[in-house]
């Protein structure tokens, strides 16, 4: 996952990921401003977050992609 | 046939529902999302019984409150027509049609957009509604923002920190967010105001370049890296053409959350209540499911 601190629907996300023990690797993209643009080449676009599910790239907290990414 | 569809679930809608269901109504939730606003809120000092929380944290706890009751709910589903005919209200969404004897709108608001070319097409490309998530990533960018009240002074007090340069881009011919931040703004050296300008396009190529203005007439270009759009906030109702509402949109309420049409109630931000916060939101929603339940009772229907 690639977000930021204060991003509200990051926390969301990551809340969602550990109810559903998901382990996921974070990425503060505020800090680490390689993989802000390694989000922005996978992504093509700059809001966040963003999730890499084993190749397929999620934009936003959208939980119903997210679910059938990972087959829950 | 529900006793009960609530339109909506930010604070409002959930309070309503906990109350409905505690009640007994056979009730159904249609909301785009949870938590509503009060999700994307970052940090909550005001809401009683929680010194501190966060946004997310406290829209959780909402859920959880919810999900306590076998209450159905119809997440991702949007409103799209909402009419009354004879006793039943029916509600037509963009994935189902369900029909009510009553009705309760909570539907909040959302950030108001631009209306300008290039606005859709470079959100998320450099454009943003939201400076508590996106602010970080445009660490040593030149940025523009959007709007002259509260939450566009408090994305500039953010962005202090953290861009190169930032431009106040305002239609008004001065600031008009609390005195204390605008203070901290003009101390800035890193900060340009630009009153009396309006913003005539978003320009850019895959992400953005900048935003075409009108200042005393004439048009110049701010060449930004981002842009935060902060003009206020509309309400989320497309439907339901019939009920009244005043001049920005909000749907007129009586104190028993009543609104013209009668077995149609609402509550929250939606409303004309005055000042829009989570607690009176909660408060809102407790008020309008008494009501409904009463407006149940009290009916005889046909």
């Amino acid at each position: 996952m690639y977000s930021t601190p204060t991003c509200p629907y990051c926390i969301r996300a990551k809340q969602f990921l550990t109810e559903n023990n998901i382990v996921f690797e974070n990425y503060d993209v505020s800090t680490e401003h390689q993989k802000a643009e390694e989000m922005v080449q996978k992504s093509g676009q700059m809001g966040v977050p963003v999730l890499d599910i084993e190749g397929e790239i999620i934009v936003g907290f959208d939980k119903e992609k997210i679910k059938q990414a990972l087959g829950l | 046939m529900y006793d009960l569809i609530i339109i909506g679930a930010g604070p409002a809608g959930i309070t309503a529902a906990v109350y409905a269901a505690r009640k007994k109504m056979d009730l159904l939730v249609v909301s785009k999302d949870i938590g509503g606003q009060a999700a994307w809120s970052g940090d909550i000092d005001n809401y009683i019984g929680y010194q501190f929380i966060t946004g997310p944290e406290l829209a959780a706890k909402f859920e959880e409150h919810l999900r306590k009751y076998a209450i159905t709910l119809k997440e991702n589903e949007e409103v799209i027509e909402l009419k009354k005919t004879g006793d039943i209200v029916s509600v037509k969404t963009n994935k189902g049609a369900y029909e009510s004897k009553t009705v309760i709108i909570a539907s909040g608001k959302k950030s108001r957009e631009l209306d300008v070319s290039g606005e859709k097409e470079f959100k998320n490309r450099g454009l943003t509604y939201c400076a508590t998530c996106d602010a970080p990533l445009f660490a040593g960018k030149d940025v523009a923002v959007i709007g002259a009240g509260n939450s566009a002074l408090d994305a500039t007090i953010q962005l202090l920190k953290i861009a190169r340069r930032i431009f106040i881009i305002n239609i008004a011919p001065q600031l008009t967010g609390d005195a204390i931040m605008q203070e901290q703004i003009e101390d800035s050296k890193i900060v340009t105001v630009l009153n009396n300008t309006q913003v005539i396009a978003i320009l850019g190529d895959r992400f953005v370049t900048g935003v075409k203005i009108r200042k005393e007439g004439k048009e110049e270009i701010v060449f930004c890296q981002g842009i935060f759009v902060e003009i206020g906030m509309v309400t989320n109702i497309t439907f339901g053409k019939d009920i009244e509402k005043n001049d920005f949109g909000e749907i007129k309420v009586n104190s028993r959350n009543e609104t013209n049409i009668p077995g149609i109630f609402a509550a929250g931000d939606v409303t004309d209540v005055p000042e829009k916060q989570i607690i009176i939101a909660a408060g809102e929603g407790a008020k309008v499911a008494l009501s409904a339940f009463r407006y149940l009772v009290q009916h005889k229907f046909g």
